[in-house]
């Protein structure tokens, strides 16, 4: 009979691996994390912020020695036309308490923090390796094959955290091929800036303290496109993400997208004297609920942004990862109880998944995706009238309030229509209950 | 800042084989649009009018998968283990 090389093999360490990697050595579970980069963190890419709670549950304080660069203590969304910007936000003391809500954070180097961690847990981290394809023995998933010589390892369960380009969930027709719609492009800077210059740029007092805007309205016309303005201690993160198939639409590279952000007379000043230290670009599962694949199956389950948990609205997904990490392992150590590794037993992973925010909050908003592909002018008229209605409410014109009243309520007749304005509040509110 | 620039301040440890290719290099010549050409971040894929064929930059390639999910005929793998885009912050 084969020996197993492992207990289990993690593909991909990330977020959700590492997590997943973590708890089972801490259990004593012989475990395998297989990365292709050179080491963790060195192909990981998001916007940079980090909610703290998932982690905290796994590392408890771990913020005090994790390679972070700001506690988040404003919150901001900026709605931007192409000359105009109504932001709305929330700077909070208790943001700025420990253990802290969020933080800013560079993947490449937070991510090899965790993976020091679950390798001082007794986890194996193999590097530089690719999983080509997997093992199977009958239907059950018993190993992978990877790109070394002789490089075929077997395992009870084999646990995909291979973030959004997954093909092993594929490979077992879990899901079909990723569509246009399904998924976003984000495209990023790092750029350089003194502490101080950001701290007085941003308005907070010191240069632990963080602020986060989120960017969308009627300057990204009719796409599905979010931009962000991010601090780092030296630096800001500034970048956008799109639906892919808004840029196939409309013909726009991410990058002339990013430029243009960059002009826009708001993000000007914020980011003036500054120099590019990094540019990269990631693609984010944003499809939601129904985009999920099938998440298990004998001897395998599937985590993280494989899994597309991403909570889009939240900008949420390396908590989600995290939570999914953690749901998986502890479904291997029920399941190794019993010794039984079938798609029955695993199925508990889903189980656990539904139970907890993950899927619950990924539920609330599983008709979001669908509704904005139809109704994308939902994300730019609003926006768009609001911004309009704000600037004639300030302009003191010699027109009375009253005449300025009529004529935003014209406004809104004319552009969207009184009828149009009822019927999407309906939809919006049917695709919330 | 053109993608040109932006791409030298990203750390790269580069293969000599390409991880990218073109399944059927006659359907680059009709497609209508060609995607790949103007959606890459990393401006990869440009189209050779003289040689009426698709040219792939390959090792400017930051691993986003954007192209594959645009078009089928890409055939886009991960680059050998260790080699590829090599980020400082991500």
């Amino acid at each position: 009979m084969r020996k197993n090389d492992f207990d289990v093999i993690i593909v991909g360490a990330g977020p959700a691996g590492l997590a997943a990697g973590y708890v089972l050595a801490k259990e004593g579970i012989n475990v395998a994390i297989i990365e292709r980069g050179i080491f963790p963190g060195s192909k990981n890419v998001m916007g940079g912020i980090f909610y703290r709670s998932s982690l905290d549950d796994l590392i408890p304080d771990f913020y005090k020695e994790a390679p972070l660069e700001r506690h988040i203590v404003e919150q901001k969304i900026w709605l931007l036309s192409d000359d105009s910007m109504f932001s709305v936000g929330l700077k909070s003391e208790k943001y700025n308490a420990e253990p802290y809500n969020c933080f800013s954070v560079f993947r490449a180097k937070f991510d090899k923090w965790f993976a020091k961690k679950v390798l001082d847990a007794s986890a194996m981290i193999i590097n530089e390796t690719v999983v080509k394809e997997l093992i199977l023995d009958k239907e059950k998933v018993v190993g992978v094959r990877t790109d070394r010589p002789n490089g075929d390892l077997y395992s009870d369960v084999v646990i995909s955290a291979e973030g959004v380009n997954s093909f092993l969930p594929k490979y077992l027709g879990l899901r079909r091929e990723i569509n246009t719609n399904n998924v976003a492009l984000g495209v990023k800077e790092v750029i350089e800036l003194p502490d101080k210059v950001i701290n007085d740029r941003f308005g907070v007092s010191n240069s632990s303290e963080g602020v986060a805007i989120e960017i969308t309205g009627p300057y990204f016309k009719e796409m599905r496109a979010m931009g962000f303005v991010y601090t780092n201690r030296n630096s800001l993160s500034i970048g956008i993400g799109a639906v892919i198939e808004d840029l196939v639409r409309l013909k726009i590279n991410p990058n002339d997208l990013l430029e243009t952000l960059k002009g826009h007379p708001a993000i000007k000043p914020l980011i003036s004297g500054s120099e590019t230290k990094e540019y990269m670009a990631h693609m984010i599962p944003e499809g939601g609920y129904y985009s999920m694949p099938k998440l298990y199956y004998d001897g395998f389950m599937v985590v993280g942004d494989a899994a597309m948990l991403v909570n889009s609205i939240h900008r949420e997904g390396a908590n989600l990862a995290i939570e999914s990490g953690k749901f998986a392992a502890k479904t291997y150590i029920e399941a190794r109880k019993i010794g039984d590794f079938s798609q029955r037993t695993l199925s508990a992973y889903q189980k656990k998944l539904e139970e907890s925010f993950v899927l619950k909050d990924l539920k609330t908003y599983r008709n979001l995706p669908k509704l904005l592909e139809e109704k994308k002018y939902l994300i730019s008229k609003y926006p768009k009238f609001l911004i309009d209605a704000m600037y004639e409410i300030y302009n003191v014109d010699r027109v009375s309030k009253s005449d300025k009243i009529k004529l935003i309520l014209n406004k809104a007749k004319k552009e969207i229509g009184y009828f149009n304005i009822i019927k999407d509040i309906f939809s919006v509110w049917r695709n919330f209950k | 800042m053109r993608i040109e620039d932006k791409l030298y301040l990203i750390g790269y440890n580069i293969d000599e084989e390409s991880h990218l290719g073109v399944s059927d290099p006659n359907e680059c010549k009709r497609c209508q649009g060609r995607p790949c050409t103007y959606i890459c971040p990393a401006g990869v894929y440009s189209y050779d009018d003289e040689e009426d064929k698709l040219s792939i930059n390959y090792d400017a390639c930051v691993e986003c998968g954007t192209c594959r999910i645009v078009c089928s005929y890409i055939t886009w793998r991960y680059p050998r283990g260790g080699f590829g885009v090599q980020y400082k912050f991500g």
